[in-house]
């Protein structure tokens, strides 16, 4: 079945029944939330940091047309060619123009999610071209068929001996156990698929106004590979990255590894300015970026705006205890977990997701580690008003909601009817005082009792109490 | 000083006893605590899905029935905080300058219960006394939206005979959420499983925490999968003696 942000609570429930996956999260939770925590520890004043960062975003933002006008021009005079995608079928044939115009037959990919939201790897496939994904991870689910469940550790949801069986299957080699022969095995696959690449597609962390630059963080070489060997390369991101200065970028990178994987700084960091020049030892020919807006102007100004800082770090997912329970997949979409409850039916459209925005608890743990303080409680909450604004919530839900309301702006009437409930469900309960059936709550006992009310209100008792 | 106490519907219909307790803990600061009988509910479960409109009315009401006193105690972290940081954003919505003020008075000097005994009005002596050990839920509207977190444990600390064991992951979410837990039923259950696990390795006979929301749905947990000895008890009924 093809994942879809319409079926959360279905997703949610396959995950929730899956072991090995949910073995593969205990993991993920132990690796990313206390990496971040301790890779903070060695970070003078973080808060600062932190504070300088979401300014930074917010800044960048607030004149996003000008500095996107300023990186085309930098980027230009660089030697670049800047092309702009209104939405993902633009992103689409630009690519097929551009690889048509170099004679590209073969493609290598380095990861980049908004390829993934653009469906990119279909689109070139159907254009006659060939596309192999070089991140191990990326490439792990090209073979698997699968899209990413997480955006750093796309791979994050299979363990070990799926990835071997996985490799036996494709590779029909022998099998491998440990983590250094697998990635031995795929690098041995991918090596070949660099050599022969005409064109190397990758996204872009940042773009640099300043400079013109696009800047990209990976921890393994493939990024570098994919940028620098083929002829052409093409940088494709959202116009949201765009940050004013080199020395801007230093302050976001100084929190971008560290709360999406603990690291200090990633091992690799390309900064990658217009295309190999006459003196270069390496780089393409052909440089090209292009931004996509895909539903982000559209976000500008709105109850969405702030989410629009989003660097990707992923820290929200990884301390979100909805996603530790129940993994990306669930979400439908590339975006998952509270950054993607938020950015899916903001760019999808409120209808297509509509229980993205209510499948959280409103702890607030995303807000509390998110590096550029985005509000997404606040966010969520706004896109579920929203959707009861355009009538998007079932009806018995809203008029739940409405009666409970008017009964509790009429103090007596609400005194009768809580006394009336009160006494009903303490009978219902029975002697153990554990209701294993809530009427109208059948979401609540379906895992758990719900404890029996005392039999009489507060409001009753303390009158009586006065009397007495 | 006189004190509202502001019950939550939740203490109201399931759980009075907490409320009496919070009333015990008051009066023992000796304030002069008044419970307003007009109130109902503060309209979080409407603000948290979407209906603004009906949280606004019931935020307006509450106001209203609480106009008359000097500070609004809640025995809950997450009303508290919807009285605190909620409706001033309400009130920024509300075309009638008269009734934005009222919200954003009401929230000016609206606190937690254990925020109130231990930073506004101390509590020279808590009344209760339990034997045993016990673990500490953070709930959290209360430690993110408020920062409750030393409070409630020093309080615990100052009664005889108890003591107190930290469990892993205090402050993760148990999987209440409000309406949440009905809609989301099977992730909730997952959620709450977890923070199951996490008290039943401290080895505590009762978890408390500041929130009757999150109780329940811990102690629904603990029931269903037939853990009847350990309890879940709001610190008010702890600290008052009223747990037994
Ligand atoms: S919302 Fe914040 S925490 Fe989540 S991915 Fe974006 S920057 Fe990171």
């Amino acid at each position: 079945m093809e994942l879809s942000p319409a079926r959360f609570k279905t997703q949610a429930a396959a995950s929730l029944a899956d072991a090995r996956l949910q073995s593969a999260l205990e993991k993920l939770q132990d690796r990313f939330v206390v990496g971040r925590a301790q890779a903070l520890l060695e970070l003078d004043n973080a808060d600062a940091v932190r504070d300088a960062a979401a300014d930074i975003r917010a800044r960048t933002l607030a004149n996003l047309d000008d500095y996107l006008e300023r990186f085309e021009a930098a980027a230009r005079a660089a030697g670049a060619e800047v092309h702009w995608a209104e939405n993902a079928s633009d992103v689409n044939r630009i690519l097929v123009e551009i690889a048509a115009r170099h004679g590209v037959k073969r493609v290598v990919k380095s990861k980049s999610m908004v390829t993934e939201e653009c469906r990119v790897n279909e689109a070139l496939g159907t254009a006659g071209l060939e596309v192999r994904e070089t991140d191990l991870g990326e490439y792990i689910l090209q073979l698997a068929d699968e899209p990413p469940s997480h955006i750093v550790a796309p791979v994050v949801h299979k363990s070990r001996d799926e990835i071997a069986d996985l490799f036996v299957e494709h590779h029909r080699t022998p099998r491998r156990e440990t983590i250094p022969a697998l990635v031995a095995e795929a690098r041995e696959r991918l090596r070949p698929a660099f050599l022969a690449a005409d064109m190397g597609i990758s996204g872009a962390n940042f773009l640099v106004a300043e400079t013109g630059s696009a800047l990209i963080v990976t921890n393994e070489g493939n990024g570098r590979l994919a940028t620098t060997l083929p002829r052409v390369h093409v940088a494709v991101t959202g116009i949201e990255k765009v940050v004013p200065t080199l020395e801007d970028v230093a302050t976001l990178l100084r929190l971008l590894p560290r709360y999406a994987t603990g690291q200090s700084i990633t091992n690799y960091v390309s900064i990658l300015t217009g295309p190999r020049r006459p003196d270069d030892g390496d780089g393409p020919e052909h440089f090209h970026v292009i931004l996509v807006d895909n539903g982000r102007s559209r976000m500008l100004g709105t109850d969405r705006h702030d989410m629009l800082r989003c660097i990707r770090c992923g820290a929200c997912m990884n301390h979100c205890p909805v996603y530790q329970n129940v993994g990306g997949h669930a979400y439908g979409w590339v975006y998952p977990g509270p950054m993607g409850s938020v950015l899916t039916p903001a760019l999808l459209g409120p209808a297509e997701a509509r229980d993205l925005p209510n499948a959280s608890t409103l702890c607030g743990a995303c807000a509390q580690v998110c590096p550029v303080k985005i509000p997404l409680p606040d966010l969520l909450r706004n896109l579920r008003e929203e959707q009861v604004e355009q009538r998007l919530r079932p009806a018995g839900e809203r008029l739940a909601i409405r009666l409970w309301g008017l009964l509790a702006r009429h103090p007596f009437l609400y005194g009768v009817a809580s006394g009336v409930i009160a006494r009903a469900l303490r009978l219902y309960a029975g002697r153990d005082g554990a209701i294993r059936r809530l009427p109208l709550g059948r979401g609540w006992t379906l895992g758990r009792d719900f404890p029996a009310p005392s039999g009489r209100t507060f409001r009753e008792l303390y009158v009586r109490r006065g009397r007495a | 000083m006189r004190v509202g106490l502001f019950v939550t519907c939740l203490v109201d219909l399931v759980r009075p006893r907490v409320g009496f307790a919070a009333l015990k803990l008051l009066e023992a600061t000796g304030a002069d605590v008044v419970v307003p009988h007009s109130q109902t509910c503060c309209g979080q479960p409407a603000y948290n899905s979407g209906d603004r409109r009906t949280a606004l009315a019931l935020a307006r009401k509450t106001a209203r029935d609480l106009a008359g006193c000097d500070a609004v105690v809640v025995p809950s972290g997450s009303c508290a905080g919807m009285l605190r940081m909620h409706y001033p954003r309400l009130a920024e919505a509300d075309p009638e300058p008269a009734h934005a003020a009222a919200l954003r008075r009401l929230a000016a000097h609206t606190y937690e219960l254990s925020d109130f005994i231990t930073r506004i009005a101390p509590l020279e002596r808590v009344p209760g006394r339990y034997e045993g050990t016990v673990t500490y839920h953070d709930s959290c509207s209360g430690l993110r939206e408020l920062g409750i977190k030393d409070g409630p444990r020093r309080l615990l600390a100052r009664l005889p005979g108890v003591r107190l064991v930290e469990m892993r992951e205090a402050e993760t979410c148990c999987g209440f959420g409000g309406t949440f837990a009905v809609k989301f039923g099977e992730v909730s259950s997952a959620m709450a499983d977890r923070k199951c696990r996490h008290i039943l390795e401290t080895g505590a006979r009762a978890v408390v925490a500041g929130d009757l929301g999150c109780l329940l749905n811990i102690e629904g947990r603990l029931r269903r999968c037939g853990h009847n000895g350990i309890r879940a008890l709001h610190f008010a009924e702890v600290l008052s003696g009223e747990a037994d």
